[in-house]
Parts: structure tokens; C-alpha cells; sequence
């Protein structure tokens, strides 16, 4: 089956200078490019959803490639956790909004380059209009609620959807939202229950991997822009770069899809929020949620006292290579079976590296019956800010 | 005898394993003698109710069980079931 919808037509306005003809030279003479070729990559206008590890890959590319009209949508800063992977920001960005970062680097490689920056939270209230000017939506983005945003907002306004997603060693790209293909909600209806699918700042990823991912995604939007080729519509790219293997599972469009469907449901954006139970970002937990909670400050004048506290570190033994609080180590997913090493006559403080994981654990002690057990509220990140900036965060 | 894939998010409960082989006649079978080796697994991918959760899709080689016979679609051997989360990262 060969999917490959058509998009840009050749405009006039498109024409190419001479100093634009050297430029993509190495364009010009592969017959599938041409002029004509580049001449709709100039017409073309693609919307990129974040300027960060998928991004960063996909505007540089899609900007050196000579796509005429690029918009970003980006409220973020730089900073430097970003920089193991977001290789559209360097060193002297941290600290500068992504979109000024990204602006400097795209016009040094295109100088020819149309680029609309947005500097937004792309929302229900302003997704449609924003979508309506560009003719192809690249998703970047790193969250359950705007993905589904950004997959509905394009079925609403009919604009393909390149989608990549990653996860450590993982990642997943197709094209989603054409005419005749089938959309995100068709793969999968509804998202994780918040808190059971980590996020990238949970679970890491490697630095490369958006990389990988992201030129995928650059390279379904050029072929969507010149009709050539066969595109990742219907089919579910899946990239493991463990064991450095591509596979690929087939995507069919659901008839009871509620977004593309025969008889859709969702015929307005939602509160996407509240879709996917609210939390769909991870953040890290203010108060400890219900559970008894100490803060840091409290916790070192206990220490500094000398009090008889134990301090019960619920995060991986790589985490813990990092930094420590000098604490007994049980990742959360070992509890259930090594709880008979904790005393529960003692007082115990539990943290993990922002105080979401160590929530769950107090409530799992809680509720084995230990009633001396409290959340070190913002984890160990809140100690390394607040109490002994020596530590290293991470 | 069909191997299961498992993605990298739920290897935490399938003690570290990539894949593991499980003796199955259907694709229900195989399930549900993988969340008896590894009972963690059982709340990622299962409801209360039982239900296999709406964002995990199980595959028979590259085909989505949903457009098979689901639970019921028969194994051959050598047959691969992939389990593939969504996952939303991206930045």
C-alpha cells in the first residue's frame, strides 16, 4: 500500500534565486528534488511543536533543507540539562528563551528562511488558528495532554501530523491525521493513567536518540512536502537503539475513532488536561500529596540535633551514585518485598530525587502500619538547593 | 513457543528482560501466563476490571491484535507478540 498524500503545489512566488540554486544544488540535481522540488519546499510552511530533543533536530534540518516558512511554538528557557541532547542551544544559551536560541541558529544556516516564533504554550484556545496558516504540523513535544492536543487540532484542521516520540533507548515516529491515514487516537484511544508511564525527566533518555528520532521525523516532512516516496502513514515506526533495530507495526484508521472516525466525537478541542487526569506533566510534588511531609530545612536542623531519624533513599542505585543523603537504599519498586528491613518504631524520612516517588512510598508504609514515616517534600534536589548547594543536581 | 516483547518502560517488572518466551496456543494465553510469571506487570497493563489498558497495544508480529481476533487470535510458532506503550517524551 503506498500513502502519500499530496500538499504543496509549485506557487510562482517560489521561484528560486541564483544564490538559492547554489544553495541546494546538491538538491537541484536529484531528479525526486529538482526545482520543482524546491521550489515547493519554499511554498511549503511547517509548524514545529517545541524547540527541544525532537525539535531541535527537525528545525535545523528542515531549516537547511530550504522549507521557505517554519514556525515554532515554544515558552521554554534553556537551561542546562537541556544541552546533553537539545543541540539546537549551546552553553551560552542557558538561561535564554529556546525560540531566541533556536532564531540565532536557524538564520545563521538559512539566511532565506521565513521563521514565525510563538511564544506560546500551545493551547485548545489557540492550537486551531495557529495550525490553519502551516500546511504540516511536526510534534515535538513531550507530554500526554499536548500530544493528544496536537493530534486532535490537526484532524480538526486537516494537517498532517509528524509524530515522534522517544523514551530512554526507545522511540516511535509516523504520520498521522492525512485524509486517508489513520491518527494518534487510532493507535491509542486514551493516555496512561498519570504517573505509570514516566517521563523523560524520570526515566532519562539518551542524548542521541531524539536525534535519531527527530531527523525521521524531518525526513517524513520533506517527502510529504515533494509527494515523493513512500510515508510512515498506516505504519508505526519503532527505533531501539540498544540493540539498534527498526521495526514496524501496521496502522490501521479506526471507523470508531472518536477523532477521525466515521461518526467522531470530538468535533472541538477539549481540555486535554483533564483528559489525561490533570498530571499529565510530571512535576515534582509540592506538598508530598496527602502523605506526612518534612521539608529539607526541617530535616537538617533534625540532623544537626542528632536526632534518631532514618533516612530511606527510594530512588536506583544509579541515582544514588549521584548523590546522597547518606540513606538506607530501597528503590520504590522494591519495597513491597524488602519492607522487613525497615523498623517501624523508628522515625523514618523518606525521599527520592523531587519527592514523587517517596510520596508512594510513604503511603505504602502508611498503610503496612508504620506510623512514623513522613515525605522529604522536593526530594533531594530541594536539599541540594536549599541546604547544601555542594550537591550536585541532576 | 511465541517470545514477548517488552518495551523499556515495563522492563522494571519483567526482572530486566527484553523478551521472554511463554508456552501459548492464543495470544490471551500468552498474556496472562506473562503477568503470572511477573505479577507487577499485571497493574500496567490490566484494568481492574481486567481490561487491557487503552494505552497499550499488543501486536502478533506486525499486526495489531485489535484487528486479529484479539485475546483469541492463535499463535503459531516463532510468532513474536510486541507490547508497545505509548510513550510521550520529546524534549
Amino acid at each position: 500500500m503506498q500513502f502519500m498524500p499530496t500538499l504543496t503545489e509549485a506557487k510562482p512566488e517560489a521561484a528560486l534565486s541564483n544564490d538559492e540554486i547554489l544553495r541546494y544544488s546538491r538538491h537541484l540535481i536529484m531528479p525526486e528534488v529538482g526545482m520543482e522540488g524546491q521550489q515547493k519546499l519554499k511554498a511549503a510552511k511547517v509548524l514545529c511543536i517545541g524547540a527541544g530533543g525532537l525539535g531541535s533536530p527537525l528545525a535545523l534540518y528542515l531549516t537547511a533543507a530550504g522549507v521557505g516558512m517554519l514556525g515554532i511554538v515554544d515558552f521554554d528557557v534553556v537551561d542546562y540539562t537541556n544541552l546533553q541532547r537539545q543541540i539546537i542551544h549551546t552553553t551560552a544559551d542557558v538561561g535564554r528563551k529556546k525560540l531566541d536560541s533556536a532564531a540565532d541558529k536557524l538564520k545563521a544556516i538559512n539566511p532565506f528562511l521565513n521563521l514565525r516564533t510563538f511564544d506560546t504554550k500551545l493551547t485548545s484556545a489557540n492550537a486551531l488558528e495557529l495550525f490553519r496558516e502551516f500546511d504540516i504540523v511536526a510534534d515535538g513535544t513531550d507530554n500526554f495532554p499536548t500530544r493528544y492536543l496536537v493530534n486532535d487540532a490537526c484532524v480538526l484542521t486537516g494537517k498532517p501530523n509528524i509524530y515522534g516520540s522517544i523514551f530512554r533507548f526507545e522511540g516511535q515516529a509516523s504520520v498521522f491525521a492525512t485524509e486517508e491515514g489513520p491518527c494518534y487516537r487510532c493507535l491509542y484511544p486514551e493516555p496512561p493513567p498519570p504517573g505509570l508511564v514516566p517521563s523523560c525527566a524520570e526515566g532519562g533518555v539518551l542524548g542521541i536518540l531524539p536525534g535519531l528520532v527527530g531527523v525521521i521525523q524531518a525526513t517524513e516532512t520533506i517527502k510529504l512536502i515533494l509527494g515523493q516516496g513512500d510515508s510512515l502513514v498506516g505504519r508505526l515506526l519503532l527505533v531501539d537503539a540498544l540493540s539498534m533495530k527498526f521495526r514496524e507495526l501496521k496502522l490501521r484508521k479506526n471507523p470508531d475513532c472518536p477523532a477521525c472516525g466515521t461518526h467522531p466525537t470530538i468535533t472541538k478541542l477539549i481540555d486535554y488536561e483533564e483528559f489525561c487526569g490533570i498530571r499529565g506533566v510530571e512535576a515534582p510534588v509540592a506538598a508530598g500529596g496527602d502523605v506526612p511531609a518534612i521539608s529539607v530545612e526541617e530535616l537538617k536542623k533534625k540532623l544537626d540535633a542528632k536526632a534518631d531519624i532514618f533516612i530511606l533513599d527510594v530512588r536506583e542505585p544509579h541515582e544514588y551514585q549521584i548523590c546522597n543523603l547518606n540513606g538506607y537504599l530501597i528503590p520504590l519498586g522494591d519495597l513491597p518485598k524488602r519492607v522487613s528491613e525497615l523498623d517501624s518504631s523508628r522515625e523514618i524520612i523518606a525521599h527520592c530525587k523531587m519527592g514523587g516517588r517517596s510520596a508512594k512510598a510513604v503511603a505504602f508504609l502508611k498503610q503496612a502500619g508504620f506510623a512514623k514515616v513522613s515525605n522529604l517534600t522536593g526530594g533531594i534536589t530541594a536539599w541540594a538547593e536549599r541546604v547544601d548547594p555542594k550537591m550536585p543536581k541532576y | 513457543m511465541p517470545q514477548i516483547q517488552i518495551p523499556s518502560p515495563l522492563r522494571q517488572y519483567s526482572g530486566k528482560q527484553a523478551s521472554i518466551d511463554i508456552p501459548a496456543k492464543t495470544v490471551g494465553e500468552a498474556l496472562t501466563g506473562l503477568v503470572s510469571q511477573h505479577p507487577d506487570l499485571k497493574r500496567h497493563l490490566y484494568t481492574e476490571e481486567g481490561k487491557l489498558r487503552a494505552f497499550v497495544n499488543v501486536y502478533v508480529n506486525d499486526e495489531d491484535m485489535r484487528y486479529l481476533q484479539k485475546e483469541a487470535t492463535v499463535l503459531k510458532d516463532g510468532d513474536t507478540i510486541s507490547i508497545v506503550p505509548s510513550i510521550a517524551g520529546g524534549c
